[in-house]
């Protein structure tokens, strides 16, 4: 008879059972050792259907296939550009995903990224040997101007988004802002300076506390409220 | 003389008064203090990141380096600062006890770093640090199989004692004192660690390392207590 030890949305510590018997199959995080089921990573216990596996509370991103992310140039190559994307591994940027345009043997390619730009991309390939390639190429994916990156954890994206993007596009329409969440954490927002630091402020909000029910009420109830920050004067 | 009671009055199988605490170092990405009677350890981690020098990088998985410092003013006499032979040599002891249960497959070329400070000592350091570092490892969401929790045996006389302190490490009247620092993986069901440091029959090792088992696994009940308690907030994240 297969039984739940640790019930669904409760915190799991690596090495804690959670599931004896066959019945159950070990998702992500966790792994199989005869008929228990253990978590490997410190998280909240997710069970869907018969699936158990484990949502991280902490850790660094690791980057996955098709992932969006928000990047900055940190190195210009003669072929290619190298990225940070806050992963600890650096990402290629290859020449073709970079750009259309036709590049003439040895041109200058800060031309087109130079260190600091920043850009929206596309994780397009990562090996099991820590290759990483992203791309520029794509709807929405561009070298980005102005506006402003702020990084959160990246385990809070999925409260940022919100469900169906419900918290996100609550933030955009109050605040009037234009803002892409990319999965790595670094969140770019776009706008009027004044606007951009109410966003700012809802987003780091909800890094700290993503933790709290009813977040989405908060946020509006916040952003409403201080509807009319007026921008730091340097 | 004979060792019929513990200096400090405990049981024979008793531990000395432990805090274990999680996240006390804000810029690390994992971080535990551990206390166990007056020895006190605090690790931090740092990473996964890029492991540099990189000739030393590993394309299948990462590595984990751990850095053991016993700070000046942690033993009665002014302790050298700065990395010794002993220092370096605990430094990888720790690290071999803690790989057997890192998953470092996902960290190709990578490198976790696991620094631990030792503000105060009184026997068992090694053992403390281990406890810290893999609280802070598990803090900062390295995959591991199981948590480790170790604790220093000893042959004090004829008696097995566990958790011993230093003036019974000390203890000079017949039969000697023997330290036997191990640790312990409960899930896996295996050693990581054993040395010895002294003369011990072959029956009683086997009599030690099972005292010292019960005593690792009291130490990895309030491990998991200790992280469970900076986590429980996220309990309610359940939308």
């Amino acid at each position: 008879m297969s039984k739940l030890i640790i019930a669904s949305r409760e915190v799991a510590l690596p090495g804690d059972l959670l599931a004896e018997g066959m019945e159950f199959i070990a998702g992500k995080n966790t792994y199989r050792k005869n008929e228990k089921i253990y978590s490997n990573r410190l998280g909240l216990v997710d069970v869907k259907g018969s699936v158990i596996k484990i949502i991280p509370l902490s850790g660094k991103y690791i980057p996955q296939k098709e992932d969006l992310i928000v990047g900055e140039i940190s190195e210009v190559g003669f072929s290619s550009w190298q990225v940070d994307i806050g992963a600890p591994f650096i990402a290629n940027l290859p020449l073709s995903e970079g750009t259309n345009t036709y590049i003439r043997k040895d041109e200058d390619l800060s031309k087109y990224f130079n260190v600091g730009d920043k850009l929206i991309g596309r994780i397009l390939n990562f090996t099991s040997t820590g290759s990483l390639q992203i791309t520029c190429k794509g709807p929405g994916l561009r070298k980005i101007k102005g506006g402003l990156i702020v990084k959160i954890d990246y385990n809070k994206v999925p409260r940022v988004i919100g469900k169906k993007g419900s918290m996100i596009s609550m933030i955009k329409e109050l605040t009037n802002t234009e803002i892409i969440v990319g999965q790595n954490g670094w969140v770019w927002i776009n706008g009027e300076a004044s606007d951009i630091l109410r966003a700012k402020k809802a987003i780091e909000l909800i890094n700290e506390k993503g933790h709290v029910k009813g977040l989405t009420d908060t946020i509006k109830e916040m952003l409403e409220k201080n509807s009319k920050i007026k921008p730091v004067k340097n | 003389m004979v060792y019929k009671k513990r200096f400090d009055g405990r049981k024979f199988d008793e531990l000395r008064k432990i805090e274990a605490e999680v996240g006390i170092i804000p810029n690390a990405d994992g971080s535990a203090r551990f206390k166990i009677g007056k020895t006190e350890a605090i690790a931090g981690v740092y990473g996964p990141k890029e492991m540099h020098p990189k000739f030393l990088q590993n394309p299948k998985k990462g590595t984990l380096r751990c850095r053991y410092d016993m700070i000046s003013f942690s033993v009665n006499e002014r302790a050298r600062p700065g990395p010794s032979r002993r220092s370096q040599e605990l430094g990888l002891v720790i690290a071999s006890a803690l790989e057997p249960v890192c998953l470092l497959n996902d960290f190709p070329k990578l490198i976790v770093d696991v620094f631990i400070e030792i503000p105060q000592a009184d026997a068992g350091t090694r053992c403390a640090a281990i406890c810290a570092a893999s609280m802070a490892l598990a803090d900062a969401g390295i995959p591991m199989k199981d948590l480790v929790a170790a604790v220093a045996v000893g042959k004090i006389g004829d008696k097995i004692c566990i958790d011993i302190n230093k003036e019974e490490e000390d203890y000079d009247g017949p039969g000697g004192a023997t330290d036997i620092p191990i640790a312990y993986s409960p899930v896996e069901n295996k050693l990581t660690l054993l040395q010895l440091d002294g003369k011990i029959k072959d029956e009683d090792l086997v009599k030690a390392i099972k005292e010292g088992i019960k005593g690792a696994k009291k130490i990895y009940e309030i491990q998991k207590a200790a992280l469970k308690k900076k986590y429980k907030v996220n309990e309610v994240l359940n939308e």
